[in-house]
Order: C-alpha cells, then structure tokens, then sequence
C-alpha cells in the first residue's frame, strides 16, 4: 500500500509533464487538424534554454529559497519567450505557407523541422546529455512502514510538490483563457469554423498563431520542470517525451483540453506503475498498449467529442 | 435621386478552380431596400454572398461598399465594413451557448453597444432568449437560423446578408423570420439582400428582385414586376415553393 501510494505521487509528477506537452499538440490539432511533430522539440529545446538560464544565473542547491523562487520564475518566463518565439516562427515559416496545401505536406514538414531543432541542439550544445546539479532538494515524509523487510517511507520531494502546483495553477490559467477570453472564444470559434469564424471578423491566422505560441510556453513549462527533476538532458528527449504526450493527447481524446491533462496522467501513471511492478524495460510498451487498446474500444479517446452535431 | 447604392457588384467572376461559378454577375442594394436573389440550385447564389465576402475572392469585376473598393479585402476585414452575413447552412457554432454565439458575432462591434444589441437580439427572437446557455448544436433548424441572424446582427450591420434563411424550415417559423427580417428593415432601417428559394415568400418581401441561372443575372425588376412576369412564374413560382 505504501509502495503503491509512492508510485502515485511519482506517475502524477510524470504525468504532470506530459499533460502540459499534450496540450500543445491537442490545442494545434483542434485548430488545423495537423500533428504538430516538432512540438516535442520545442519542449526539448526549452529545457536547453532553462539550463542556459539557470547556469548564466548561478544557482545552486545553496542559493537561497527566495532567491531561487525569484530565479526559478525568472527562467520560466525567460524560456516560455523564447520557446513562444520558436514555436511562432515555425508556424509562420513552416506550416502556414502550406495551408490549403495536401494533408501530409505540413505533417512531413512538421518531421522536417523537428530534425532540424534536434540537429541544432546538437550543433550547437553538444550530443552528449547535459547534467543539472539538484537546486530544489527536500521534502517530506507522508508516512512511513516498518516490518520484517525493513523500513519503507513514503516521500514527496519539494520539486514534486513543485510540479504538481506549478502544472495545477498553469492549467487552470490556461483553462480559464480558453473558457472565458475573446482569444479563448476564437480559438475555439476556429476548431469550429475556421471560415465562419473570419465572417465574424476573426484574424483565423493570427488565431492560429496564438495557438502555437500558447502551446509552445507550456512545453517550455515541461521542459524546466523536466530539467530540475530528472537533471539531465539531451537532444533526444523531445522525441521520446513528445511521443508519449502525443499519446496521452490521442488518448485523452485529440481536440480535447482536459482529455489532454487527463491523458497525461494516464500515460505518466501507467509508465510508472508498470516500472515500478513489472519491468522498466516495457514501461514504454505498456504506455503504448493502453493506447491501443483504448482506440479500438473508445476512438474518440477519453473524452472526444464526438462528431455528430445537428445541421 | 443621385445617391449611391450602398452596394455595387460590378462583372464579378469567380472560379473553384477550373470550374467558373459567376460569369460576370453585375447587381446592386440601395440604402434601406430588401433586395432579393432567386435563382435554381447551383445557380451560384450563394457564391456570390461570398464573393461579397471575399471567400472565395472575385477574379474579376468589382465589389463597392458604400463607395469604398472592398474587392480585396481580407474575409475578415469585411465585417468591419459593417456587412454581416447570415450563411447558407447557418453554420452556429455547435459547441458554443446561444450567448457565446452573439459575442462572437459582437466581435468587430464597440462593446459599449454589446448589452443594448443583445437585447435587441432577445427582443426580435424570445426564443433565443430562453435558450442562451444552450449549446448552438442542441438547438432546432428554425432556432439555428434565429441565431444565425441574431449572429449577424450583433455586428452592428448596415447591410445584412441572407443565404437561404427559409431553408428547411416549418411553414410557420418560415412566416416568423419573415416577419423579423421585414421589422428590421421597417423599423431599424437595415438594408438587406436575400438569396432565396423559396421565391414567392421573398418577392412579396423584397423591393426589388434579381433571377441568376447558371452564374449570371438574367432578369430584374421590382418585386411586383418579378411576381408577375411569366418567367418567373413558369421557373420558380408554378408547382408551388410556398
Ligand atoms: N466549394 C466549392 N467547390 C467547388 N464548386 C463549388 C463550391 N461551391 C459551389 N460550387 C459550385 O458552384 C456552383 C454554384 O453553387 P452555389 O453558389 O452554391 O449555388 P446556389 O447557392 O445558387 O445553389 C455550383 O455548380 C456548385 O457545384
Ligand atoms: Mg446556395
């Protein structure tokens, strides 16, 4: 019981991280119907600029808690901005002049660019994984067990709390924007009616834009929590993490906001329980089998709309 | 009178493709009239309401607004103009409420204005009014094409477009939008141009009338004079739209 209480609390940190990458690729889904494949590097080449950040900054495990509060807000605006600005231009650059193009072209440029992004990193931060020393270290003992096999504690590290809030107050932001907002209402007028949107005078491609870029700044989001939490990076990671919260987007239900959040906890949780009492090895098979499974039984996902709406 | 009408189309073409929909369509709305536009399916109605709004665009030819080359504009600069159209299909918003469906129509509008017209809205359409936190999807025909036209009213406009706003709908509602169409040019003074097939109803409705077959006006005359010319009886009255 402890153990798997222990494991909820790290499948929830996880699935915190997809959840916020899976809301970038189901938010461009539902607006232009493309996959957005280089999103994942977004979120990669995110955690690079929270590194270049944070080292540029010097903080350390020993730099006050104010102090890195400050730091720590300071280099997740710095990397939403700049993670905004890529995920801006590559729609602008690469996507938009190919709308009205086939279906594929922009999916297969989406693969393009996200090469591209990785070759990058690559070039310029080096292939080999970069480290993080801890800056948030602590946290808290839940409870703890003692039997025969000696003692077992249930832990929430401070970075876990950390996540889990930052993850609940950006979603409920964002939740809010999309629900109550002139953006948020013309986003969704767009996934919609993209053409009856600009009847009503909406800018459907600047929409499109605001999309990418909201998208972008929660990678941006993952993408330091990320770092701080697992302190190693590479220019790979933006394929696997992408991957898996592609996953947890098509399985929440692609278009769907909370499906989104909901998918990522569900991929995060089936990824960590499946190391935790299977084998690590398979973890990934597991995330993906679940996805299967649920798109032959439920095809609209977990919480797809489905298509059938009055004329 | 010299007045300029508020809306001139002057040759327009326009194409899908290969396939040209509108061979030089030429037709113009006054101030403060109903004009109509009957014409058979396919006939390119409802092309031309959107050519007007620049989607598809004109190939050829001119489109004034109030005296003021609107050809090119951007589709969503042209609600700016203060041109409003209620399109062929409705087309509501089917997972937005009534009341998130006429912010979207108040987009270009002040919003100092936004509570007067949304009453106005209510007032022309009660129904509209009872159903406002209902999504746009879970509403009847008739009820879509009130919102339809409450929609593009919120946009303040001074002309309004109408695709087929009888479509599909019972004889009664049929008399209803009628009613609220010829009310709001009556009393609010809103010019507005009709694309129908239900031909009777929108005669007796419409100052003047245009007939398109196949991408160009053939005939036009008064409402009255329409009614009456053989033509029109023989290819849109006789075998009974209404
Ligand atoms: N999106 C489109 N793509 C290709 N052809 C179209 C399209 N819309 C209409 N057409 C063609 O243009 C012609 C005029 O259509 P339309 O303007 O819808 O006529 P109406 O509104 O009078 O029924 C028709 O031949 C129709 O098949
Ligand atoms: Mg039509």
């Amino acid at each position: 019981m402890e153990y798997f209480l222990q494991q909820l609390i790290n499948g929830i940190t996880l699935g915190s991280i997809y959840g916020l990458i899976a809301i970038g690729y189901t938010m461009v889904y539902g607006i232009i119907g493309m996959i957005n494949f280089a999103h994942g590097d977004i979120f990669m080449v995110s955690s690079f600029i929270a590194l270049i950040v944070i080292t540029a900054l010097g903080l350390t495990i020993s730099t006050g808690l104010g102090l890195t509060i400050l730091a720590l807000i300071l280099v997740l605006v710095t990397a939403m901005v700049i993670a905004s600005v890529y995920g801006w231009t590559t729609e602008r650059l690469a996507y938009r002049p190919l709308r009205g193009s086939f279906r594929l072209a922009p999916l297969i440029t989406a693969i393009g660019i996200s090469i591209v992004l990785q070759n990058y990193i690559q070039i310029t931060q080096g292939a080999r994984v970069k480290p993080l020393q801890p800056i948030i270290a602590d946290g808290y003992t839940l409870m703890t067990r003692v039997d025969a096999n000696g003692e077992f504690a249930v832990q929430i590290s401070n970075m876990q709390i950390l996540i889990i809030v930052v993850t609940i107050i950006l979603m409920t932001i964002f939740s809010l924007i999309i629900a109550k907002t002139s953006l948020g209402r013309a986003q969704r007028a767009c996934e919609q009616d993209r053409k009856m949107a600009s009847l009503l005078g909406i800018n459907v491609d600047r929409t499109i834009s605001m999309t990418f870029v909201m998208g972008a700044a929660l990678a941006a989001v993952a993408g330091l929590m990320f770092l701080l939490y697992y302190g190693v990076i590479d220019f790979f990671i933006g394929f696997v993490a992408g991957v898996k919260a592609f996953t947890a987007a098509v399985l929440g239900g692609i278009g769907s906001l909370p499906g989104a959040m909901l998918g990522g906890l569900v991929i995060g949780l089936i990824e960590t329980l499946w190391s935790a009492y299977f084998s690590i090895e398979y973890k990934d098979v597991a995330a993906f089998s679940m996805l299967a499974i649920v798109l032959i039984f439920l095809p609209q996902g977990l919480l797809g709309k489905p298509e059938v709406e009055k004329v | 009178m010299s007045e300029q009408p508020l809306l001139e189309v002057k040759d327009v073409e326009t194409f899908y493709g290969k396939i040209q929909a509108l061979k030089g369509v030429t037709m113009e709305v006054n101030s403060g009239e109903i004009v109509t536009l009957i014409g058979a399916n396919g006939a390119g109605k409802s092309t031309l309401m959107m050519t007007i709004c620049g989607n598809p665009r004109a190939a050829a030819g001119q489109i004034i607004f109030d005296g003021q080359d609107i050809t090119n504009l951007p589709t969503h600069e042209i609600t700016r103009m203060n041109i409003a159209l209620s399109p062929e299909g409705r087309r509501i918003f089917p997972r937005m409420t009534v009341y998130e469906n006429l912010i979207m129509g108040a987009t270009t509008s002040d919003p100092a204005y936004f509570d007067k017209d949304l009453a106005h809205a209510f007032e022309l359409f009660p129904r509209l009014k009872e159903r406002k936190d209902q999504r746009g999807g879970t509403l009847s025909g008739g009820e879509q094409q009130m919102l339809a036209i409450a929609r593009a009213l919120m946009a303040r406009p001074r002309l309004l477009l109408l695709d087929e706003p009888s479509l599909g709908l019972a004889p009664l509602v049929v008399k209803q939008i009628f009613e609220a169409i010829k009310m709001l040019n009556e009393q609010d003074g809103l010019t507005v141009f009709l694309v129908e097939q239900n031909a009777y109803h929108a005669l007796k409705l419409a100052n003047r009338g245009y007939v398109m077959v196949n991408g160009t006006v053939t005939l036009s005359g008064t409402g009255k004079e329409l009614l009456a010319s053989e033509e029109v009886r023989a290819a849109y009255l006789e075998g009974g739209a209404h």
